[in-house]
């Protein structure tokens, strides 16, 4: 069993994402699929084969405590779609009922 | 919402404590005081322009990489060893997933279930009580941007009808500190982020300035049910987390205030609720912040884009053997070597002259003669400045010269200021303000036994009764005869020869 749609519903609460009904009656087994594909590399991963989380075998990769020199404020707000007072101006977070 | 118990409704402090017993925990972020971010070179000075101190890795934009600070793993280990914790031989940073506008990657890189420093305490002393708090762990993770809320009460999200947000603290190293929920009250709760600073301080790590946001502290605060003579302890209750606390006293006022507000639940039959709240330092309240995430809805994973930590035996035991004399024991050491009292230390620590104290005695002034100066004369001069004692314009070595003329009989306190103020006014040392004011102790019998004698000849009827028995009548003829010298006299010596010549003493 993989991803349910109250599941589906539940992440897309957790990422602001507004999803209808209808929406989610089509990711859910959309989402079920992509799950159940990647899951297929349990077969092949016995318990002789630690789990990695990166790709190359390295370790204490640092860089010293040197600062280079940043964006210019304009530039990092460049992109933005608002800014105000130099600052990213972004939606209302909260809901009025949260 | 939860119930908001109205304040008239709350049971005193000790009411609520003589029935339940609070458990504590903290969690503190401290700032790492590295030059640069945790995972990129910008700058970390606070108060610079907004969004001045930004790139690509820190703005989350993609296809940019995050490479480790290696300061940053240094001063972690060393919070950690001074904190008496094991540190991990390999450890992985992690994804915290989140939606919200102070994080532009929608994670932050946190550490899990595999934290660099585990498992150690730190000894908190409250009224001469030591209480040994245990640390759970100590990890590493980066800060987030700052949000401004706008169109609401207050500037709190609640309300606002939109925000606007600074990144230029996303990124900074931070370390988070989490207790066990050992802590009874919270005087200790206090004291122990007291001794944390002065700790995190000692070692140069941070500049742990609670009010820039540099250690900002959480409190998990839960009631129990305090047992029956030989019943066992109740199982924890429901805790709440207090966020933000940014200075000593909220931390104590926060918790207090909770155990009061959840004492009024329990007392009405009501059951506790899991939440984040916010603590109004205004009002001295909490109330409910935005509900509380559960941990797997973080759905944190291993970090991809960074190679773990292997932190070599070498690395480690180099670092320990780095340590600075800490906190605790440079205290035990004053008690013994200076023979101050912990009361004194206590005085000396809040007065912000500690440091100074010591490096007088170094310069040759006597244990409470360096006390005496820092702590009074000094630390008000300083207070009336509005600066930090250190930053007053004399040294430790200047004062101690001061105080070697004292007691030498060259100053007297009184005169001793008038250097203070000299030195101070950057009219060199206090022997070159000395000569240059010519405030040295008139020592010259000649001139001071005119001065008596001229004081007696003006007030003929205060010198009778004197004469006559009433010694406590000389005090006019002291201040005349201080006043002739112009202060350049010992007052007690004065005295003393004013009754002589009365024929008094």
């Amino acid at each position: 069993m993989g991803i349910t749609r109250d599941e589906v519903a539940h992440l897309a609460r957790l990422s602001r994402i507004s999803v209808t009904d209808h929406e989610l009656d089509a990711l859910a087994p959309q989402l079920e699929a992509i799950l159940s594909a990647v899951a297929r590399v349990a077969e092949v991963a016995a318990a002789d084969i630690p789990p990695t989380s990166h790709a190359v075998p390295l370790t204490n990769v640092f860089r010293p405590d040197v600062a280079r020199p940043s964006l210019p404020a304009a530039d990092a707000l460049a992109a933005a779609p608002a800014a105000q007072g130099g600052r990213f101006r972004v939606p209302r977070i909260l809901d009025p009922d949260e | 919402m939860s119930t908001a118990a109205p304040a008239s409704a709350l049971p005193s402090f000790a009411d609520a404590t003589a029935r339940y017993e609070p458990v504590i925990g903290l969690e503190t972020h401290v700032e790492l005081g590295t030059v640069s971010k945790m995972f990129c070179g910008c700058a970390t000075a606070f108060g610079a322009e907004p969004n001045s101190q930004v790139c690509p890795v820190c703005l989350g934009l993609p296809g940019a990489l995050p490479v480790v600070n290696e300061a940053a793993v240094r001063f972690a280990v060393l919070i950690g060893l001074a904190l008496n914790c094991d540190i991990a031989s390999w450890c992985r940073f992690a994804r915290k997933n989140y939606f919200y506008p102070d994080m532009p990657k929608n994670f932050q890189i946190s550490q899990y279930d595999e934290p660099l420093c585990t498992n150690g305490w730190l000894d908190v002393e409250v009224n001469g009580e030591t209480h040994r708090v245990g640390i759970t762990r100590v990890h590493m993770e980066e800060d987030t941007g700052k949000s401004l809320h706008v169109g609401g009460a207050t500037g709190r999200i609640h309300g606002a009808t939109h925000s606007l947000v600074d990144f230029n603290r996303a990124g900074i190293p931070l370390v988070e500190i989490v207790t066990e929920p050992d802590i009874r009250s919270p005087e200790v709760a206090r004291a122990y982020v007291d001794e944390l600073r002065e700790l995190i301080r000692a070692l140069g790590v941070s500049d742990v300035r609670m009010e820039q946001g540099s250690l900002r502290c959480d409190a998990n605060v839960s009631l129990r049910r305090r047992p029956a003579p030989g019943e066992p302890d109740a199982p924890f209750g429901t805790r709440t987390e207090t966020k933000n606390l940014n200075s000593l006293r909220s931390v104590e006022r926060a918790a207090r205030y909770e155990i009061t507000r959840q004492a009024a639940l329990l007392d009405d039959g009501e059951r506790i609720r899991q939440e984040t709240r916010h603590f109004d330092e205004g009002v001295g309240r909490t109330s409910p912040g935005r509900s509380k995430e559960e941990a797997t809805d973080y759905r944190y994973f291993p970090e991809p884009d960074l190679a773990p930590l292997a932190p070599s035996a070498e690395f480690i035991e180099e670092l320990r053997a780095s340590l600075p004399e800490l906190p605790a024991a440079r205290r035990a050491r004053l008690v013994t070597e200076h023979g101050y009292t912990p009361r004194d230390l206590v005085d000396l620590g809040n007065a912000g002259v500690l440091d100074l104290v010591e490096q007088t005695v170094a310069a040759g002034a006597t244990p409470p003669a360096a006390r005496k100066w820092w702590l009074n004369e000094l630390a008000r001069r300083a207070a009336d400045a509005e600066i930090a004692p250190d930053e007053l314009a004399i040294t430790p070595a200047d004062v101690a010269r001061i105080t070697v003329l004292i007691a030498g009989g060259e100053l007297t306190d009184a005169l001793a200021r008038k250097v203070i103020d000299g030195v101070l006014a950057g009219e060199g040392t206090p022997d070159e303000v000395v000569a240059g004011r010519g405030l040295a102790v008139v020592a010259d019998d000649g001139a001071l036994t005119a001065a008596v004698d001229a004081a007696i000849a003006a007030a003929p009827d205060i010198a009778e009764k004197v004469r006559g028995g009433k010694i406590n009548a000389v005090g006019p003829l002291v201040g005349a005869v201080m006043k002739a010298m112009r202060g350049q006299a010992d007052a007690a010596g004065v005295r003393t020869l004013l009754l002589e010549r009365l024929g008094a003493s």
